[in-house]
């Protein structure tokens, strides 16, 4: 029984942990209708703020008034300037993009300005244990579970009792009526992100206090992750269920860790850690508000006109060319170690595959998918495993596994809206990459993938190897484009432009898009294995949650609608990785925020379009050129009779 | 300047206004003049730039050339937060309240141009429309269409307006509801406001008229008093 009881308490605390960066993320959702990926890292960058202050001698409260009250709320006026003012009302995948890129900046920028491991503890406000039921308490424990509770009580009766909270949830439902009552919506979507940003600031120096380990740049930003759950269980929207949400997932962490998990043994890899991303995962399963709104869209797009089976013909055969010469100037085998210009080589042919697959995905689907990086992961798994590693089945199961996983995982929640969709595998990555990965019967620090060997042909040469990717990608690129062309590819386009239509018209949206999601985890699957085998060994930090993320962002910079988009995105992928590791997510980071406008990426602005012979990329449409045909036709048709009253 | 409201009633002025979105022109020089204290009739079949006109004098559209007056005040630059604390109420076409917040939360963001305080406002709208106190808990995107805008007219009832436009009050609602609307329209007009419609029910609104105009693809054709109107209206719509 006392056992059970301090059990309780851990778990409420450990709750209270979740809770008080959940509610940030609501607060922000609520005000600004943007689900923050980057809350955590602005968390972080304040924790690393206040470490500074402390080490050159500034009092412990003074420098938290200095970093959550001074710098946060001019961070939240920042950022709101630059980029969320421009997100107000959106509700198509710029939102997730875009917070997704504010995160790459914020790691990006302190793995520049502090390395990823300071090496060195925060230490706690105040100090101190307490008894509690038995349980030895620091003081820095109850300050973090009386702040989340504070903290969840104080936004209810804001939001609910208070003129400027009320205010603050009616401005993402409608800016333009909220003016025409007298309020600015501008200033209420700035004070959406103070406060958001305060929050943030508040739970990442609370939370960094009380890690025991040293302060480390990627614990930090994805801190928050773990609180993703409990927000979705309030549904993004209600601050008290959020609260109790986290208590709960506290709990049933801890309880899983001291009952559950020792019963399990060896027998599993440890699902503690995955625990938080489990629970997501069920909850966006299992909530019915966030399915699918059967809203249209207006698009201004025009999707890029798809190259003709012939032209995708040449197009390879040039590519092979190309590949062909490059790999002339690789020697030695993957054994023997691989040059520096064969790495990117063959980087750029595995991660060109994980591009197309978002093409695939989120190009032609509109589907955001996080989790391209963990299929690459059990691909690469498959590839050392089966039939002792380096064999043609492996790479053959690596496509059909990931594929099936793939189904599997969409089956659920492929009728979610497309933020929680993303959520969704955001969820599957984060739990492959902290809870089954790391196991050293999974990958671990590194897995021995193999070379193939065929009869007669031996892909144990560098030149080899590239070869093999350079094949594989091209046939992937003529996969997907026959994809694009086919009656498959022709759904999905209707289906971005209308999914409410493409229901009534009686077409099977959901198996549809089980369908791609299948194809591209397959694609990913094989992608890994490829990387794998090019690569001799392979481990957990080759699928690093956050690296896959930031190539979802390489991939929009460049152009996610595009095949030539896919490429470029490996190629300058590969080769930043390799150049400047810590600025791989300040330039993505900085490119969504530059080029993220333009729906269509680097390619799809104006002057470059006109370089590159249209058809080989999508260029945007005039909006007002639209509209113009528009209002003639209905300026021209005039209005009907309604004189009676 | 900004702490100062509109005097009571003040003349609308629209002098040569052009306006459009983007490239495309919708009003093509509109000189319209609003008198004091008057409840002008906007009327026109559909997409003949009424709304647009609306957009323009609450400062949602910016004119491209010519210029509005509430009074003696220019309403080019300003914005659509300030022209409303200075007195300027616009009922919007369609969607008036904020669907996802109760009654009693809509009531309380109307409180930002209202300067009484939300017991006051809920007296008002309550004595006005009972049928909104039983549902003052109700997200009002559950509301019936008439029970919305009864709750978007509300603002206007309760925030003293100097200047109240109303854009087609009537779009979708029973005779009978439209009517109880209107009654409401004329009362708020009896306290000293300048009230500009636009309405597609042309006998509806011209009932509760003292003036009206016609206005058929950006531009004005005619105007005059609301019985000369009842005839150039149908002329007007049977020609389009
Ligand atoms: N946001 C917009 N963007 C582009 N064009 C618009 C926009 N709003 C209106 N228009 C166009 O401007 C023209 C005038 O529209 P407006 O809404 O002012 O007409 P209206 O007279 O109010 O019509 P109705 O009686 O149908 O409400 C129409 O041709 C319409 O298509
Ligand atoms: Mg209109």
């Amino acid at each position: 029984m006392s056992q059970f009881l301090e059990f309780t308490v851990l778990g409420l605390i450990l709750g209270s942990v979740y809770a008080i960066s959940a509610t940030g993320l609501v607060v922000t959702y609520t005000t600004s209708g943007v689900f923050n990926f980057a809350h955590g890292a602005v968390g972080m960058i304040a924790a690393y703020g206040y470490w500074e202050l402390v080490t050159h001698h500034v009092p412990g409260a003074l420098a938290m008034v200095l970093v959550v009250l001074v710098a946060a709320p001019v961070f939240g006026v920042f950022i709101e300037w630059l980029l969320m003012r421009r997100l107000l009302g959106d509700t198509g995948e710029r939102p997730v993009m875009v917070t997704l890129g504010l995160l790459a900046i914020l790691i990006g920028l302190a793995l520049v300005l502090f390395g990823e491991n300071r090496g060195d503890t925060l230490s706690p406000l105040v100090n101190g244990t307490i008894r509690i039921l038995g349980v030895g308490v620091t003081a820095q424990d109850l300050v973090i579970a009386g702040s989340a509770a504070a903290i969840a009580a104080a936004l209810r009766v804001l939001f609910h009792s208070f003129r400027l909270g009320v205010a603050l949830r009616a401005v993402v439902d409608d800016p333009e009526l909220l003016a025409t009552a007298g309020a600015s919506p501008v200033a209420m979507s700035r004070t959406g992100w103070v406060l958001g940003s305060v929050l943030a600031a508040l739970a990442g120096v609370l939370l960094a206090q009380q890690q025991q380990t040293s302060l480390d740049t990627y614990t930090l930003a994805l801190l928050v992750v773990s609180g993703f759950a409990a927000a979705v269980f309030g549904r993004l929207r209600s601050v008290p269920l959020t609260y109790a949400g986290g208590l709960v997932l506290g709990l049933a962490v801890v309880y899983f860790g001291s009952y559950a998990q020792p019963h399990l043994g060896t027998l599993g890899p440890d699902l503690s850690a995955a625990l938080p991303m489990i629970f997501l995962f069920a909850a966006l399963i299992a909530l019915p508000s966030v399915r699918l709104r059967a809203v249209g869209r207006l698009s201004t797009l025009r999707p890029p006109r798809v190259a003709t089976g012939w032209e995708s013909l040449i197009a390879a055969g040039a590519f092979c060319l190309v590949a062909l010469a490059c790999s002339m100037t690789l020697t030695g085998t993957v054994a023997g170690g691989t040059s520096s210009f064969g790495v990117i080589l063959d980087h750029t042919m595995a991660y060109g595959i994980v591009g197309l697959s978002l093409v695939l995905l989120v190009g032609y689907a509109g589907q955001v998918s996080l989790c391209q990086f963990a299929f690459m992961g059990i691909g690469a798994f498959l590839m050392g495993k089966v039939a002792g590693g380096g064999s043609l089945l492996g790479l053959l199961l690596a496509a059909v596994v990931c594929a099936a996983l793939g189904a599997l995982i969409a089956l659920p929640t492929v009728r979610l809206r497309g933020l929680y969709f993303t959520l969704a595998t955001f969820a599957f990555a984060d739990a492959a990459y902290t809870g089954i990965f790391p196991d050293t019967r999974v990958l671990g620090q590194g897995l021995n993938v193999g070379q193939i060997v065929l009869p007669g042909l031996s892909f144990g040469s560098n030149r080899a190897v590239f070869l093999l990717l350079a094949a594989a990608f091209v046939l992937t690129a003529l996969l997907v484009l026959a994809i694009r062309r086919s009656l498959l590819g022709r759904r999905l386009v209707a289906l971005q432009d209308s999914p409410a239509a493409y229901a009534t018209v009686g077409l099977n949206a959901a198996f549809t898009k089980v369908a791609v999601f299948a194809i591209a985890a397959g694609l990913a699957g094989l992608a890994g294995a490829l990387y794998g085998t090019a690569a001799g060994t392979v481990g957990t930090s080759d699928f690093d949650i956050f690296t896959g993320v930031v190539f979802v962002l390489f991939v929009v910079v460049w152009s996610v609608r595009t095949v030539s988009g896919a490429f470029l995105a490996a190629l300058s992928f590969a080769v930043l990785t390799h150049v400047w590791t810590n600025g791989v997510g300040l330039f993505a980071g900085a490119g969504i925020v530059l080029v993220g406008w333009t729906p269509n990426g680097i390619l799809g602005i104006g002057p470059l379009a006109r370089l590159v012979p249209e058809r080989w990329i999508g260029r945007r449409h005039r909006a007002t050129g639209d509209a113009g045909s528009l209002v003639g036709v209905v300026d021209g048709r005039e209005g009907e009779i309604r004189a009676a009253g | 300047m900004s702490g100062q409201r509109l005097p009571a009633a003040p003349p609308i002025t629209v002098d040569g206004v052009r306006a459009g979105y983007g490239r495309i022109e919708v009003l093509h020089g509109i000189d319209l003049q609003v008198p004091a204290g008057s409840i002008f009739a906007l009327l026109g079949p559909n997409g003949a730039g009424k709304s647009t006109l609306l957009k323009v004098i609450g400062g949602h559209v910016r004119a491209t050339a010519g210029e509005v007056h509430l009074g003696d005040l220019p309403v080019g630059g300003r914005s659509v937060e300030h022209l409303a604390r200075l007195g300027l109420c616009t009922v919007p076409e369609g969607r008036g309240v904020f669907p996802n917040l109760t009654v009693r939360e809509n009531l309380r963001i109307w409180t930002y141009s209202a300067r009484i305080p939300l017991g006051e406002v809920e007296e008002r709208t309550y004595t006005a429309f009972h049928r909104l106190a039983d549902r003052r808990q109700q997200a009002a995107g559950t509301l019936s269409g008439g029970e919305q805008q009864m709750l978007a007219l509300s603002r206007a009832l309760v925030s003293d307006p100097s200047v109240l436009l109303v854009d087609e009050l009537s779009m979708g609602l029973a005779p009978l509801v439209v009517a109880e609307l209107y009654e409401m329209v004329g009362e708020l007009a009896a306290r000293g406001m300048t009230v500009l419609l636009v309405e597609q029910f042309v006998t509806t609104a011209l009932a509760v008229a003292t003036r009206a105009a016609i206005m058929t693809n950006g531009r004005i054709t005619a105007e005059g008093s609301p019985s000369e109107m009842a005839e150039a209206a149908l002329s007007a719509y049977l020609a389009s």
